[in-house]
């Protein structure tokens, strides 16, 4: 068999020879390549965003929320019938081994006034669990402390963008805003987290202690009310296996008979997100595949102008065989000329795919992310698509009597 | 023990339910150092022999040895191989390829003989340098006359030091003066290089070039004499 330089320097000669058509045929390479990867880094992207979304809400998380209201046979919805306390959420941090943080959230959007400038937020009680299970730190100024939970002191931590609207650009820590009227000193600015995956500003928030929710601005029904707890697991596992220790435990202190239903919900946010998650997956997979249609359409695109390559060289061939060309020689040739070419366009199409996801990133508000793999994947598809497409032809080139091709006109 | 040794060899081909008969038999020997003009009206069964000979073709019947080894069982690559190591041939339509410089074309039968891409080119330039075209080694066969593509041709035939030289109307395509030429040519091979040369040709002026001519009718030999110069 022939060596490798030369095989290739006959190729790219056949392939030099007719420009126009080498380009062509290219094209549909290309455009595949190309479309394959844009397509992945879209995916790929919006798989990225809903990660971030899950590392900003808190890992490993478990809601419990309130039960259900029934009024005159008219259904409410979650949290309708206020049962749950932040005892509950304090005695399942002590007693269930698999949850690490158990938060209480009482929260109620309202109008806070800071001078004469004012804004409408959700207010947030709760304590510095919170704080932990999301991983949010201060941007400056300090953390409610025991004291201030326990005293139900009036101190506010803010979100980013309060502070924008309500200060400006004067130093908020210190100055005193009023919730419903109350006055409530600013003790913290939070580091700004942006939009959230489905457009909520994440920065709007305002968090007061727990205990001055419930006992200053919201109303409750019952001592200690909260409308929902947020709980931390050890891991992504034991978000499934603790619920069942969790329920029981609420079913026990809420004192629910064998016949009653349970008076609040369990949702497991890891679960919602790994199935959000394996959602976007299979939409990256199904927008690659639709894809790489286009490039299999290439690939045939290939085999046609190898087959008419074949038939209009076929005195080549003929020359080439009666000089000592074996039939392996012949097909390499062949098969070497459809392997250049796509890879050519495979190289095109990466270099396209890329400005292509660039460009789509920044249009649209599809967020995108090329990784190496969805580049090296297309691309070695190009190659095995010239590979495979090219084998026909090159065999038949390969099976022709020399006699017969020589005397071919 | 004679460079070629053709015994009863026979081709026919299928024709709706008999079979054609090209050749009908043929004994023929050829020693080493000879030129053969293969002679014989169209339709007599010259080409087949020469395709046969050439190891472009494979008998019907019989047996033939070449140069001490029995080609006519062998399977299409190995006749590839003896066509590269022992074979050159010079056909009437010249059969250069295209957009592929002279010195590149000369290079081909390297090419399939493995040869390292220095070393071809080296004897390439030498073997066009014998054919008298060595300042035109890097023209396209579109620019060089018939005659000069024939010598391209010709350098190809003998660069890769194959013994037998297989020539099929060498002359066809080219006026008297260029014959001439050609046919002096191959005169220079035999007789300097010892190379064997197997001419088809139907016509008389360039037989007789060859030492010896073979009159093919029908399929059969129907005579061989030795050429009185």
């Amino acid at each position: 068999m022939i060596d490798a330089a030369t095989i290739f320097a006959i190729a790219t000669r056949a392939i030099k020879a007719n420009k126009m058509r080498s380009i062509l045929t290219s094209l549909g390479i290309i455009i595949g390549v190309a479309a394959v990867i844009v397509m992945l880094s879209v995916g790929h992207g919006a798989q990225t965003s809903i990660q971030n979304e899950m590392k900003t809400m808190g890992s490993n998380l478990i809601i419990i929320r309130s039960g259900v209201a029934t009024s005159s046979g008219a259904r409410s919805g979650h949290g309708s019938k206020p049962t749950m306390k932040k005892s509950d959420g304090d005695a399942i941090q002590e007693k269930i081994e698999a949850i690490k943080l158990a938060a209480p959230v009482l929260e109620e959007t309202t109008q806070i006034v800071y001078g004469n400038a004012n804004w409408s937020t959700g207010v947030t009680g709760t304590d510095r669990r919170m704080f932990e299970i999301k991983e949010w730190n201060l941007s400056y100024g300090r953390m409610f402390s025991s004291t201030d939970v326990r005293s139900a002191a009036k101190v506010a931590i803010l979100g980013q963008t309060v502070v924008n609207e309500l200060f400006g650009d004067v130093d908020p820590l210190g100055k005193t805003i009023r919730i419903k009227g109350i006055p409530f000193q600013v003790i913290g600015v939070l580091i700004p987290r942006g939009q959230s995956g489905n457009g909520m500003d994440q920065d709007d928030v305002v968090y007061i202690p727990i205990t001055t929710a419930q006992k200053k601005v919201m109303g409750i029904s019952f001592p200690d009310q909260v409308k929902m707890i947020m709980l931390q697991a050890i891991d992504s596992q034991s978000t499934y296996t603790a619920q069942e220790e969790i329920r029981e435990l609420l079913r026990q202190r809420h004192n629910l008979g064998i016949n009653k239903d349970d008076d609040f919900v369990i949702r497991n946010l890891t679960q919602m997100m790994e199935m959000m998650e394996s959602s976007t997956k299979v939409m990256t997979i199904l927008l690659g595949s639709i894809a790489s249609i286009s490039l299999l359409v290439g690939g045939i695109g290939i085999m046609n102008i190898m087959l008419v390559s074949v038939t209009e060289r076929t005195r080549e061939i003929g020359i080439r065989m009666a000089i000592g060309a074996k039939a392996w020689d012949i097909r390499w040739q062949f098969l070497s000329e459809s392997l250049v070419l796509s890879l050519i366009g495979g190289l095109v199409g990466v270099v396209l795919g890329l400005v292509g996801s660039y460009l789509v990133g920044i249009l649209s508000s599809l967020p995108t992310k090329v990784s190496l793999i969805y580049v090296l994947l297309p691309f070695s598809f190009s190659g095995m698509v010239g590979l495979f497409f090219g084998f026909y032809p090159a065999y038949k080139a390969s099976l022709l009597n020399p006699i017969n091709a020589l005397r071919y006109e | 023990m004679s460079l070629i040794e053709l015994k009863h060899i026979t081709k026919s081909y299928p024709l709706e339910d008999t079979q054609l008969k090209i050749l009908k038999g043929i004994n023929l020997n050829i020693e080493k150092g000879d030129f053969v003009a293969i002679m014989g009206p169209s339709g007599s069964g010259k080409s087949t022999l020469m395709n046969i000979l050439g190891c472009l073709d494979k008998p019907t019947s019989g047996t033939y040895v070449l140069d001490g080894q029995r080609v006519e069982n062998l399977s299409a690559d190995e006749l590839a191989e003896i066509r590269n190591k022992k074979i050159g041939f010079v056909f009437q339509g010249f059969n250069l390829l295209s957009r592929t410089s002279a010195l590149e074309n000369v290079e081909l039968p390297m090419v399939y003989a493995n040869v390292p891409a220095a070393q071809r080119e080296e004897r390439a330039q030498k073997a066009l340098a014998k054919v008298g075209l060595k300042e035109r080694m890097n023209h396209m066969p579109n620019q060089l006359s018939g005659g000069q593509q024939q010598r391209v041709a010709i350098a190809r035939a003998v660069v890769n030091e194959a013994p037998i030289i297989f020539a099929d109307e060498p002359t066809g395509n080219l006026d008297t003066k260029m014959s001439v030429e050609i046919m002096n040519l191959f005169t220079k091979l035999n007789e300097d290089l010892g190379r064997t040369i197997i001419l088809v040709t139907h016509e008389d002026d360039i037989a007789h070039y060859a030492k010896r001519i073979i009159r093919i009718v029908d399929g059969e030999i129907h005579s061989d004499e030795r050429n009185e110069k």
